[in-house]
């Protein structure tokens, strides 16, 4: 991790701000709010080293001074880190228990708990992890239940162990604890809110 | 000739400038993933007092775009003075279409009802909330009711509802009637008539409840279970009338009733004006700038 920033250059943000940002925001508010749904983002920029173009619009949208950053090691890159300091101004740190957004890749996971699950009486204070993977609607697909899913969804996220998911029903049954998942791979983004059951 | 809006360049887009919009956003994302948990964010000073939907504001400020097309209702009517000038208020700060229609509007900001039309999915409903916590009026503390709301120790706000039957005969409460949501939180529906409780209940639309003056978000996700609480003896039920609407003979709707002369004469009206224009065949008027 840099201290400063490098002089190499700087991959470019948003050009319109408050639009593109309110445009982003609402398709991960969409997300959200339908767990499970592939969301394409809009206006999403060229992304810094191994970013994605969904988890870069994503910091860029929602990350701030207020909201320590943490990077699993594959992303923390001198263009990621200056990226993120000089567009959102977030706090890149090296303890995951402080980190408000953590971006992760699929390969090499950590247990959720390590990252801030909240408390009983402010759930919010939970991390909000951003997890790459290679695909969205492709690979195994397993049943989602839950607040946002009418009955059931199938969905289908490449790339996660069956670890992954035994951890997952570990933070689930934390709720209202716990933390939030957003699965990122391209310009596309699914939100695994932890009120979401998974059938593995 | 209406005027066609233009986005007042003194301000930032949509009134609040990004960094405070930030911070709603991600108390909104908090509230969709816990339904029915009153997450905290810091309200800000808005250009109306408060009571008159600061809250819902500073919620609809967050999400609205110029892609959308906003609805305002207070009581139902599109036509109230709350109603007017926050439609007045989005239409210059945030260059947004504005409809009386429900069915053409994404995003609908209300103030105590919810449409009789059915809602969508893609819809997002904002409330105006004037007192987010549903056990206030029972406990007072902030520190006890957050700490009731941790532990899912709801037996207070039945025995409140026990006295008002042991009281009346009946539970009482007409308007902001509690509701379990997803059976987690006991939540406040805003000062919505009990009329429309079954209508959050598994809604295609999110939920979003903005309250400004105790500077709260909490949601319901689409498909979320919302249940009124009752008694298996006293189950809970919603008002019903014995008139219909005097202009579109209505028997289906909220109805408002007015004393229309000295004698006391009473009509009764669908308290939601444009489930009412649409039922008569009438052709909305431009929405009042």
């Amino acid at each position: 991790m840099s201290s400063a920033l490098g002089t190499h250059d700087i991959a470019a943000g948003f050009v319109d701000p408050p639009h593109e940002s309110q445009r982003v925001f609402r398709g991960v508010l969409e997300a959200f709010a339908h767990p499970g749904r592939i969301v394409t983002v809009a206006d999403a920029p060229a992304a810094p080293g191994l970013l994605c173009r969904a988890t870069a619009a994503f910091l860029l949208t929602l990350a701030d001074r207020d909201t320590p950053l943490w990077l699993a090691p594959e992303f923390d890159s001198p263009e990621v880190c200056d990226f993120v300091r000089f567009h959102t101004g977030a706090p890149i740190v090296g303890g995951r228990a402080e980190a408000a957004f953590a971006v992760l890749a699929h390969d090499q996971l950590l247990p959720f708990d390590t990252f801030s699950i909240g408390t009983d009486t402010y759930p919010d204070r939970s991390a909000t992890l951003v997890i790459e993977v290679p695909a969205l609607g492709a690979g195994p697909a397993l049943i989602w239940r839950g607040p946002g899913i009418d009955g059931q969804a199938s969905v289908a996220v490449a790339g996660l162990s069956h670890v992954f998911w035994l951890d997952w029903a570990a933070n689930h049954s934390l709720f209202p604890c716990g933390v939030d998942v957003v699965f990122a791979a391209g310009s596309q983004l699914v939100a695994l809110p932890r009120g979401i059951a998974v059938e593995s | 000739m209406p005027d066609i809006p233009v986005q007042d360049a003194a301000y930032n887009y949509a009134y609040l400038d990004e960094q405070t919009k930030r911070m709603i956003r991600r108390a909104i994302l908090k509230a969709v993933a816990v339904p029915g948990y009153q997450v905290p964010f810091g309200g800000r000073e808005m250009p109306l007092p408060y009571g008159w939907g600061t809250g819902g504001i500073q919620v609809t400020a967050a999400i609205i775009g110029r892609d959308d097309t906003l609805k305002v209702i207070d009581q139902g009517a599109d036509d109230t003075t709350n109603a007017v000038s926050i439609r007045r208020f989005f239409a210059r700060v945030a260059d947004v279409a504005t409809t009386t229609r429900t069915e053409e509007a994404s995003v609908i900001q209300t103030r105590h009802r919810v449409p009789e039309t059915p809602l969508k999915e893609g819809q997002i409903l904002v409330f105006q909330v004037p007192i987010p916590e549903p056990l206030r009026m029972l406990e007072p503390r902030e520190t006890e009711t957050r700490t009731l709301h941790a532990l899912s120790e709801y037996g207070v706000m039945q025995v409140s509802l026990y006295e008002s039957i042991a009281r009346h005969g009946r539970i009482a409460k007409t308007y902001n009637y509690p509701v379990m949501v997803n059976e987690r939180y006991i939540m406040s529906p805003s000062p919505i008539p009990k009329f429309d409780n079954p209508k959050l209940d598994r809604s295609p639309a999110l939920q979003l409840y903005g309250a400004g003056r105790e500077k709260r978000i909490y949601a319901v996700p689409p498909y979320t279970p919302v249940k009124s609480l009752d008694f298996d003896d006293h189950p809970f039920e919603i008002e019903t009338w014995s008139e219909c609407c005097a202009l579109c003979g209505s028997r289906e709707s909220f109805l408002d009733e007015m004393i229309v002369d000295d004698t006391g004469k009473r009509l009764f009206l669908c308290s939601d004006t444009d489930w009412c224009q649409e039922r008569q065949g009438v052709l909305p008027e431009e929405p009042p700038k």
